[in-house]
């Protein structure tokens, strides 16, 4: 089911006339109303008539997180106050926060975006889903709560934490879709393993995973012990919140819901564009926002746009999986590391648990790195009950890291239980060299 | 032939061996002999004990990564020599041992070990007349 095929489903040429004409507009906006972006384009010598069409968009200056930070809180606010009905604020583990202020067409736009989503999902009316992103400042819990009730289904506002008292709502009220992290869903898993909460018992059948990359190998096994069918949803809170992308049943890649933001693959050392089909780090561009607008934002996620048409019927671009951010990136020994890379060869050795964590740390002017993985109770056996045995394994998956990081690894197995449960965004890395 | 053994993985961090001896107890299973095998970052402790199935498939519902293995459990001689005599069997018919402890029973000294060839194993115990102990025959006290 497609919500909004005149949109999701419009001709190319029409996507990129629509798209020129909203640049244009949100250009002209921002340039009456947030001082910010009228000295850049003054200092570069643009008006907002140099921007006439989708290809104009090369000319506009880049916004970063940092611009966001020095103009904390409401710098890069269009809108005024009166018109602001939400405000969010992103994660500020490393400063200022991202302070995020909505409009009401905002906030429809939002919901449409993600039933538009949850509609590719398979998600109707008849459903009964919950919604388990945090409820609160993050745009997780809220943004998917307003495109469940858009789309009409029956939402369960289950937020994050107490996941005991959730999974047996799960199992008592035939919940048949979830919205959550990976790493949740996971744990969700695990805690009904504990509770004796079999597949069998329960009804879901959709899963919207967002808010932290994720594997192919991760989603099979969320599958596998969910029942459920795994959907990727992208979004982020400088743009709008979940639901900017989202898979289809094709499950190749994310669709992007374009004619309000408008994606571009740049290089993120040169600033350039790249060919469709490269990977890059991901730039947006807010078509229709109000609170908010922003130009050329800089997500630091990498990824790339993907060429071709989908054989469902959409004809909005898609984005590939997210394959690292350019601020995870960890450098060690001069080579580029990303935490996504590991947890790819975690998942797929069967005697440790869908968990990981990176120890970088500097002995005698030397990067190290150490990965530690945990065993699964349930694949421990007579054969690997010796030293040697052990010393095997971690060699097995030592060489399995080298292979695809191309640096050695320490491997460090833990035992069950030992490595921290995430229930919102993971942390993998734990970096303790001293370099600034 | 043999009896079982669990094998349970631990981190060498202060508190995660009484851990699993808490729930061993909790569990009412009985200790009869034990060792650990130790590395710089983890042990594998290995328990003989009353149970053995039900301890295991407990202990893995808690979560410990535990395992189930069948090891020898010869008697000795009690007399100097007498490890050597029995080891020295298993060593003439090329048969290496991976790990081996050692309790006493009753007076009588028991030699607990795996080699890498169970098969060839059993016919050395056959064709020495080793005497093997049983799990009926482990003091029990349930």
């Amino acid at each position: 089911m497609i919500w909004n095929p005149t949109k999701e489903c419009m001709s190319r040429e029409q996507m990129r006339e629509l798209q020129g004409k909203r640049l244009h507009k949100i250009v002209e906006y921002v340039y009456h109303n947030v001082p910010f972006y009228r000295n850049k384009l003054q200092e570069m010598d643009l008006s907002p008539d140099d921007i006439r069409t989708i290809d104009d968009i090369t000319k506009l200056p880049f916004t970063t997180k940092k611009d966001l930070r020095d103009n904390y809180p409401f710098g890069l606010q269009a809108a005024p106050q009166s018109e602001i009905i939400r405000i969010h604020a992103s994660s500020g583990t490393t400063g200022n926060p991202t302070i995020v202020g909505y409009t009401r067409k905002d906030i429809s736009i939002w919901s449409e975006c993600m039933a538009r989503s949850l509609t590719s999902f398979g998600v109707t009316r008849n459903d009964i889903f919950s919604v388990s992103y945090g409820y609160g400042l993050f745009t997780g819990g809220l943004g998917a709560h307003n495109g469940v009730e858009t789309v009409g289904a029956s939402v369960v506002p289950a937020s994050t934490g107490n996941t005991e008292k959730h999974a047996r709502l799960i199992r008592d009220l035939g919940i048949s879709g979830i919205a959550c992290t990976p790493s949740y869903a996971l744990y969700l898993a695990e805690t009904m393993d504990k509770l004796g909460i079999t597949k069998d018992q329960i009804k879901l059948r959709i899963g919207a995973f967002g808010a932290e990359p994720w594997t192919e190998n991760m989603r099979t096994e969320i599958q596998n012990r969910l029942g459920l069918k795994g959907f990727n949803i992208y979004g982020l809170s400088e743009i709008m919140g979940p639901s900017v992308s989202y898979e289809c049943d094709e499950q190749n890649g994310s669709h992007i819901n374009e004619d309000h933001f408008f994606p571009e693959i740049i290089d993120p050392v040169t600033l350039e564009p790249l060919p469709l089909g490269q990977t890059g780090e991901l730039v947006f561009t807010t078509l229709t926002k109000e609170g908010m607008p922003v130009l050329r934002y800089r997500t630091r996620d990498l990824c790339s746009l993907l060429p071709g048409d989908c054989p469902c019927g959409r004809t909005n671009v898609r984005m590939s999986a997210i394959q690292g951010r350019t601020d995870d990136m960890l450098i060690i020994r001069g080579i580029n590391v990303f935490p996504s890379q590991v947890e790819s060869v975690v998942l797929t050795m069967e005697e440790f648990a869908p968990l990981y964590m990176l120890i970088v740390d500097r002995v005698n002017n030397l990067d190290t790195l150490m990965v530690q993985v945990e065993l699964r109770p349930d694949y421990f056996n007579a054969t690997l009950d010796t030293p040697a045995a052990i010393s095997e394994l971690e060699k097995r998956f030592a060489d399995k890291l080298r292979s695809v990081l191309s640096i050695n690894a320490k491997v460090q197995i833990k035992a069950p239980g030992t490595i921290e449960r995430s229930q919102g965004k993971s942390t993998h890395v734990i970096d303790k060299r001293k370099l600034y | 032939m043999t009896i079982r053994q669990l094998s349970i993985f631990i981190e060498n961090q202060s508190g995660t061996l009484q851990k699993v001896l808490e729930l061993i107890k909790q569990l009412r299973i009985q200790i009869i002999a034990c060792t650990i095998a130790d590395t710089a970052e983890y042990g594998i402790f290995r328990i003989i004990c009353s149970e053995p199935d039900r301890a295991c498939s407990e202990l893995k519902a808690a979560g410990v990564a535990v395992a189930i293995s069948d090891v020898f459990a010869v008697e000795l001689d009690n007399q100097p020599g007498g490890a050597a005599n029995v080891v020295g069997r298993f060593s003439e018919a090329g048969v290496g041992i991976t790990y081996m402890y050692a309790f006493l029973l009753d007076g009588r000294g028991i030699l607990v070990f795996r080699t890498d060839q169970a098969d060839k194993a059993q016919e050395v115990i056959r064709k020495g007349s080793l005497r093997c102990l049983t799990e009926k025959e482990l003091p029990v006290n349930a």
